[in-house]
């Protein structure tokens, strides 16, 4: 019965890889379009409060960041342990925060300016001397929709 | 002169899927997942500088609910001492008024078309949130979050009762309908120092 095995050296088919470039491509425009380009590296410690009522941010291209928080420990040596504000890359005081919000606004779309959000993300045990101060500060340049940035509680 | 039909040789294609894979992996580097989500609130306006400010705006007792944040975080509704868990259902019952309570916010007659006609709105209700420059951000969020959902549940039920469905289901004009009835009226004071830092 020598009927199997008859040639005795048939390898395996080579695997047809034509498509694997088209599948990775795939994944790759997937990945491009759910996620979101990084936008400043973050220089204070931020853990987000927790919420039960919360909204996502609609549009990416009508929210201004505004970061609260101690610095980094790499930071620390030169700016001490203290609660500080990060506006793009930089610590800065919070007399900064209103030209930045002008700023900010002056770099948007005139028919995207009157709905221009900031995001708070503030570390959750900040005390809120300075939050407040934050607050005042974007009350005087008219960025009045705020959004107190928050992980959902389970 | 006749030519040859000379085939041109294949392009080797086998290194577009590595250079697929770093593409992939520049853009999982570089970009993040999180989608960002808090809780919107709006601030009022700045005060105008050339009109005095009217400190003595009358506001009956009945129609203000303070709520105020300690140092320590603790919390005071009114004028009990209060767990962040009772903040919601007393924050209902404040905005709500449904037994019509002399000590809870007076009631209006306002004409809401899509509501049936007349409704009885509590429309000058305040609720006052007042906080410590001491206070953790943290429980300060946790007393707006509550707030928030006192407001949100009692639309939710108003349209659950006229609509029959959730608040956020709701049109455009119903939903107003209903942001009439329960108009979030959530003031924030000016932060004072309860003594000491």
């Amino acid at each position: 019965m020598g009927k199997f095995n008859k040639s005795g050296k048939k390898g395996m088919p080579e695997l047809n890889t034509s498509s694997l470039p088209d599948l990775i491509f795939t994944l790759l425009f997937f990945f491009m379009i759910i996620t979101t380009m990084r936008e400043v590296t973050l220089k204070v410690q931020f853990k987000a409060p927790q919420a039960t009522e919360l909204e996502k941010l609609e549009k990416k291209s009508l929210v201004t960041f505004i970061y609260v928080g101690k610095p980094l420990q790499q930071y620390q040596a030169k700016m001490g342990g203290e609660t500080r504000i990060q506006l793009n890359d930089k610590f800065e005081d919070v007399s900064a925060v209103q030209d930045y919000i002008y700023q900010e606004r002056e770099n948007m779309k005139e028919e995207d300016k009157p709905f221009m959000q900031v995001s708070l993300k503030v570390d959750r045990d900040t005390k809120m001397g300075i939050v407040t101060e934050v607050k005042q500060a974007l009350r005087q340049a008219y960025a009045l929709n705020i959004n107190y940035s928050a992980t959902r509680r389970e | 002169m006749a030519r040859k039909k000379r085939e041109t040789p294949g392009i080797n294609s086998s290194s577009t899927a590595d250079m697929a894979f770093i593409l992939l992996i520049f853009f999982l580097v570089t970009t993040s997942m999180d989608t960002d989500a808090g809780l919107a609130r709006r601030l009022p306006p700045p005060p105008d500088p050339n009109v005095k400010q009217q400190d003595n705006i009358v506001v009956k007792e009945r129609n203000v609910l303070m709520v105020r944040l300690n140092k320590d975080n603790q919390l005071m509704v009114g004028s009990e001492y209060m767990e962040i868990g009772q903040l919601r259902a007393k924050a209902k019952e404040f905005i709500a008024n449904p037994a019509n309570m002399d000590n809870l916010p007076e009631k209006h007659l306002k004409n809401i078309p899509l509501l049936g006609g007349d409704c009885m709105v509590t429309e000058k209700h305040v609720i006052s949130v007042q906080n410590d420059v001491g206070t953790s951000y943290q429980a300060y969020l946790d007393v707006q979050n509550e707030l928030v959902a006192a407001y949100n549940e009692l639309r939710n039920e108003l349209a659950q009762a006229k609509f029959n469905k959730t608040y956020a289901q709701c049109e455009e004009d119903e939903q107003k309908a209903i942001r009439d009835f329960y108009p979030q009226k959530i003031s924030e004071a000016e932060p004072k120092k309860y003594g000491g830092k």
